[in-house]
Formats: C-alpha cells, structure tokens, sequence
C-alpha cells in the first residue's frame, strides 16, 4: 500500500497512477483546473487516469463530454481565456486530427494574434503509439505536427516520476500543452519520489551516462534504448541516453553537451521517421554541433506507411532492438 | 410443412433469419478466438443488433454502398462480404479482405458495395454521403446507407452531413442502431436533442422502430429504401437495438445497470425470430439443420484462415500510395 509507505522512501508507481496524482494534486492546488473528456468521469477513463477524481471532485470539475472532439477542445480554449485551466483527454491521439482547429488556429494563436491580451492555458492529455494491433486509426504518434506549430508545447514523459512532474508543469503553464502519454507506459511501474514536484518543460534527462554514442530518445523508446544499451555494455559500448521529456521546446544544449562527449548520435522515435522530432533534431545538431560529429547522425523511426493491424506487419513495423543494434554498428563499427 | 407450401411471410423470416443467424454464429466464434488470442487488438461485438443490418440490406443491391461501423461485422455479412476474407482479416492474413492491414475496425469489401468500416466515431457518415451524391450523379438509381450508432450522433460532422444531404437532394438512407450506449456512457447524458427533431429541422423523413421485430423492421426498411431511391431525398431510420456483450471484448461492463443486463434474454431480435418460426410452423429440426450449416461453414472458414500465410511486410510497404 502506498499509503505504509515511511517517510521520504520512494515508492514504485504506475505510470498511469503518477498520471492520476498529478491530476488529483493540481486539482487540490488551484480549482480553477478542470477536466474532461470522452468517459473520464463515472468510468473513471478508458485507460483509468482521471480513475474516482469525480468522486473527489464532483461533476462540476470531471466532465464527461459527448463524442464530439472539436467542440470539446474549443470549449477549452474558450474556457481557459475565461480564467481556468481545463486539462482535456483525447482518447487516442488518432482522433486529434478532429480537433486540429482548435489546438492549431486557436490555441495556439490566441496569445500572439490579439497582441497578448491573454494566455491560453490549456492541457490537452492523449495516449500516442502501437504495439497493440490496434490497427491504423488507434496507432498513431502525431506528435511533431504539434511540435510544428509555433505557439504549442507539446512533451512526452517515460516513465511515473517525470510524467507526475511534467503533468504538473503542463497545467501551471500559460500555454497550451499538448500532452502525450504512450499507451503502452499507462501499467508500467517506475520509482516515484516521495515528494514529486513538478519538472521544469524544455529539460532532458541523462537517462544512461555514456561515452560512445548518443542515442536522443522520449516516451516509450527509452526504454528500447535502456534495454540495447545495457545488453550492448556487455560488448564495452557505452551507450549515453537523453531522455528529451520536452519536444516543443526540447533541450537542445542537453544533446549538444552528450554529442560533444560521444560524437555520434542516434534520434530514436516511434513516431514517423520522414519530418519527424528526429530530423529537427539531426539538421539542428548537423549545424550546431558540425564540428563535435565523428559520424552522420542516424535517425531512427517508423516506416513510412500508416501503421499496420495483423501481428507480423506490426512486429516488422519498428522501431525495434535490431534496427537500433544495426545503427549502432553502423556508427561505432 | 414442407418448405415449398410456405406462406410469403414465413418465407422472409426464414430469410432474414438466416442472416442474423449466421451473423450471430460469426461474432460468437469471434468472441472466443479472441478470448484464446488467436483474434489480435480489439473488436467490437454487434450481438443483439444482427436484425438492423439483415433487415436493412435485405433491400439493397452491390450497386448500393454502406459505410459501416466499428461495430460493423454484422453490416459486413450482411452485405455479402466473403466469410473466408472476412476472418482472414480478423486474424491478419495476407489472404483478409485488407491484406491484413485493417483488422475488425477497418474492414471494407468494394465488390459488395461496402465502403469501409471506421474507427472514428461518425467518421463513415459523411464519406456515405459523398457516396450519395456519386449515386446521384450517375443517376442509376442505387443509395448509400451510413451505419452510426447513437453515440455518433454528438459529432459536428453527423449535424453537417444531415444539412449537406438535405440540401442536395441526396438519396441516403441514415439508420442508427440506437443501443442507447457509447462506450460507458449512457446516450441520453450525451446527447441533448432527438434524431426525430433533427430530421424535422432538415427537412427529412424520419421513423423509429424497435429492431426486435426482424420481419417489422425489414418491412418500414424497404419502404424508406424504395423512397429514397424514388425521391432522391434522404431519411433517417432509427432502430432501437440491446448490445448483449461489452463496449469492446473484454469489457467488464461494470457501468451496466444489472437490471439491463439481466434483460438480455428478453431483447434477442435473433431468438425471437426462432420463436416465431416454430409459431408459423417451422420445424425445429429444420432449424438445427440451418444453424448446423452454418457452423459448418464457419468452421471451414475459420480453419482456413487460421492455416492462410501472414502478409509480407515488403508487400505493405508498397501498398501506401496508389
Ligand atoms: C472520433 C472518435 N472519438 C472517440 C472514439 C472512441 N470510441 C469508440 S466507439 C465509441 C462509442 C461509440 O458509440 P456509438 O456510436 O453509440 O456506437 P456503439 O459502440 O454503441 O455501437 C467511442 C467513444 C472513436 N473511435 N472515435
Ligand atoms: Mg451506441
């Protein structure tokens, strides 16, 4: 029971439940936060985040909201000139697209385009990634379309301790917040500090200090990095992993400073490799840091094809363990 | 009775029954290969709703196009799409209907008139339309039917598509399955209007009907059926339908009332079919022989498409773009 716990002992919590706390603590914090969302409230989510938050905090402040994405995200940013902070779920990152109005021509404008006249701070919470042969329309990583539009910040925790911290951010922010949770992190359990804060948007975290190479990675491929990394120890490769945690803005002197230290770098993604997070990342990293590579820099993503349903395809589609062993070689071979 | 002396009424049952039936059969197969892993991802049963879709396409041709729903297997059979395609793609073999790209959301069978099954909710209700107005232009008289469930019906483009298809005249039949749920949410706290006002506002026909009644339902269909194809002007059907299993297999329905779910029995479209065939003088004989045929069916069919080859990840990726 987490409640046994003793005194400033970290626990181990599920990503998921890190997510629920966060929400719960920011809720307490300042009742001007808000949520809702597609069967948030009496279900408690459908992959249980917003899990008894109505029991604690009525139904003025956890709204179920019809099946109707574009409404729901306009009537957050509507709200949030309004003075509250409305933190809303899309179910599956897929169905943003339904709601591109309002996180592209208003949320994100709003502040600049009426001369700063009032921010927009609005979260808006969505799990991103496959693996589950949820077929082509429940699969996707969209992230970088949001990371593409000035105004917007968008992260992308791995694990519980920096998804509490950066949830916790991204609803004190002024800005609109695109938050992304990869679905296959929501039952993955982690260490959890005993006095979570919230995680400065913008910082990476050395998730494994290296020499040899850099891999540049977020969300769920940390942990693919973590596992070839450690199996490649046994061969003397020493790998360093950045955790970026913030793609919009991201943490470009963090990579900077690895690259200098390794001078080899991999961008890691499971989202879309063509003009994805990676590219920006490796044309940034080609000019700033031209002088620290020793190598090209590789990126390493999804095909570029909509993600497949049937388990083959998806098991081929990537990125995976041999894909990245491969770029490894490549780099250090 | 011997079969051949049959009255024209029992004839139509025994028609639409076979339909439900055999959708029926289909999905509980479905629901067990997906209980031992053998169906991947998730899928969503129309267990309890089989009569709308029998019923509605019993009056439709191939040249006729629907667009179907996540809760779409039962529309796919009775559109005729191919039993061993169907469940190849259930079980992602290069042989399914999609090649295995699709699975249970995304299955679409052009040769049948079928449009294709969505994931996004009221994502098919305006590609139907636009489906309406190709018929409209080709002037050969065929329709489109979106499928969507209640749930759709909060959606903007559902409201959009209403206006478009009024105003253009558009022979588009729009039948909701009202299973009076979207996923854990009760429709009546979603959805503050009515499809009967809606219709009203857009200048449509509108009826209501309760989907137990297999041979009631077909019979309003086929009227609003030949209507739309007549006067090229849309209509809404709204088809009062019970969903036996969970929002998705797997589902443990705990948000369900236990007084509904005990109810069950009493709101099967496909056993009260039964019911009225022994009543109209088939035997029950003949009706274990029919449900046998159907299985056997099946059991070729799902034994097929568990021994078909997995798809080629080369041949998908070089299936992106046409
Ligand atoms: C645009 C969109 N929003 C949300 C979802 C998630 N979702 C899938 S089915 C469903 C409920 C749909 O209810 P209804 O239309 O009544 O169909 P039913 O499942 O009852 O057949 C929801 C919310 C989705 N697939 N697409
Ligand atoms: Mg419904």
């Amino acid at each position: 029971m987490s409640n046994s716990q003793p005194d400033n002992q970290p626990e181990v919590l599920r990503f998921g439940q890190a997510l629920n706390r966060a929400l719960g603590d920011a809720m307490r914090a300042d009742d001007k936060v808000f949520l809702m969302g597609e069967d948030i409230a009496l279900a408690g989510g459908p992959f249980g985040v917003t899990r008894k938050l109505l029991d604690e905090f009525g139904e003025n402040r956890v709204r179920d909201y019809p099946i109707a994405e574009a409404s729901m995200v306009n009537l957050a940013v509507g709200a949030a000139l309004g003075g509250y902070k409305p933190v809303v779920e899309i179910m599956f990152m897929d169905f943003c697209t339904l709601a591109m109005d309002a996180l592209v021509n208003q949320a994100a404008k709003a502040h600049f385009m009426f001369g700063e006249q009032g921010p927009v701070p609005l979260v808006l919470r969505t799990p991103h990634g496959g693996g589950l042969n949820a077929g082509p329309q429940h699969s996707q990583c969209l992230e970088a379309w949001f990371a593409h539009i000035p105004g917007l910040i968008v992260v992308c925790p791995s694990n519980a301790a920096d998804a509490y911290g950066l949830l916790r951010a991204a609803i004190n922010d002024p800005n609109p917040v695109v938050f992304v949770e990869n679905k296959r992190l929501y039952s993955a359990k982690s260490d959890f500090p005993a006095d979570p804060q919230p995680i400065e948007i913008g910082k990476a975290r050395t998730a494994r200090a290296g020499n040899d190479l850099t891999i540049v990675t977020y969300g769920n491929t940390v942990h693919l990095a973590e596992q070839v990394a450690k199996e490649r120890a046994e061969q003397e490769i020493d790998i360093e992993i950045i955790d970026l945690r913030s793609l919009q803005p991201w943490d470009e002197s963090a990579v900077l400073t690895s690259l200098s230290k390794t001078h080899r770098l991999i961008v890691l993604h499971e989202a879309t490799e063509a003009f994805g997070i990676g590219a920006e990342i490796a044309a940034r990293m080609a000019d700033i840091g031209f002088d620290e590579l020793d190598a090209p820099i590789i990126r390493l993503g999804a095909p570029f094809m909509p993600v497949p349903y049937s388990v083959a395809l998806e098991a081929e589609f990537g990125p995976n363990a041999d894909q990245l062993n491969a770029a490894i070689d490549r780099l250090l071979l | 009775m011997p079969a051949s002396k049959r009255s024209a009424p029992t004839r139509l049952l025994l028609d639409l029954y076979r339909t439900m039936l055999r959708i029926r059969r289909v999905e509980e197969r479905l629901s067990a290969l997906f209980a031992d892993g053998t169906i991947p991802g998730f899928i969503h049963l129309s267990i309890g709703q089989e009569s709308v879709p029998a019923a509605i396409t019993h009056h439709l041709t191939n040249s006729d196009t629907v667009a179907i729903t996540h809760r779409g297997h039962g529309q796919a059979l009775a559109k005729g799409i191919n039993l061993d395609a169907f469940l190849a793609e259930m079980m992602g073999r290069a042989s399914g209907i999609c090649q295995g790209r699709g699975g249970s959301m995304h299955i679409a069978d052009s040769s049948v008139g079928m449009l294709g099954a969505n994931g996004i909710v009221a994502g098919g209700i305006p590609i139907a339309v636009g489906s309406a107005l190709a018929h409209q232009l080709d002037g050969e008289g065929n329709i489109a039917v979106p499928y969507f469930g209640d749930g759709a019906i909060a959606e903007g483009v559902f409201h959009e598509s209403l206006n478009i298809a009024s105003l253009w005249n558009l022979p588009c039949l729009f039948v909701c399955e009202n299973n009076g749920w979207g996923e854990f949410s009760k429709t009546d706290d979603q959805f503050a209007g009515n499809l009967k006002k809606l219709a009203a506002t857009y200048n449509m026909d509108y009826q209501f009907i309760d989907a137990l009644d297999v041979v009631k339902l077909s019979n309003l269909a086929g009227r609003m059926v030949k209507a739309v194809r007549k006067t090229s002007r849309p209509a809404i059907l709204e088809c009062k339908v019970t969903r036996h299993h969970g929002h998705y297999e797997g589902d443990p329905q705990k948000y369900r009332p236990e007084e509904e779910l005990n109810q069950l029995g009493d709101q099967d479209p496909v056993s009260a079919a039964y019911d009225k065939l022994i009543n109209g003088g088939v035997t029950a004989g003949e009706l274990t022989e029919l449900d046998q045929q159907i299985q056997a069916e099946i059991d070729a069919s799902v034994a097929q498409a568990i021994a078909a080859d997995h798809p080629q990840f080369e041949q998908a990726t070089a299936g992106v773009y046409a």
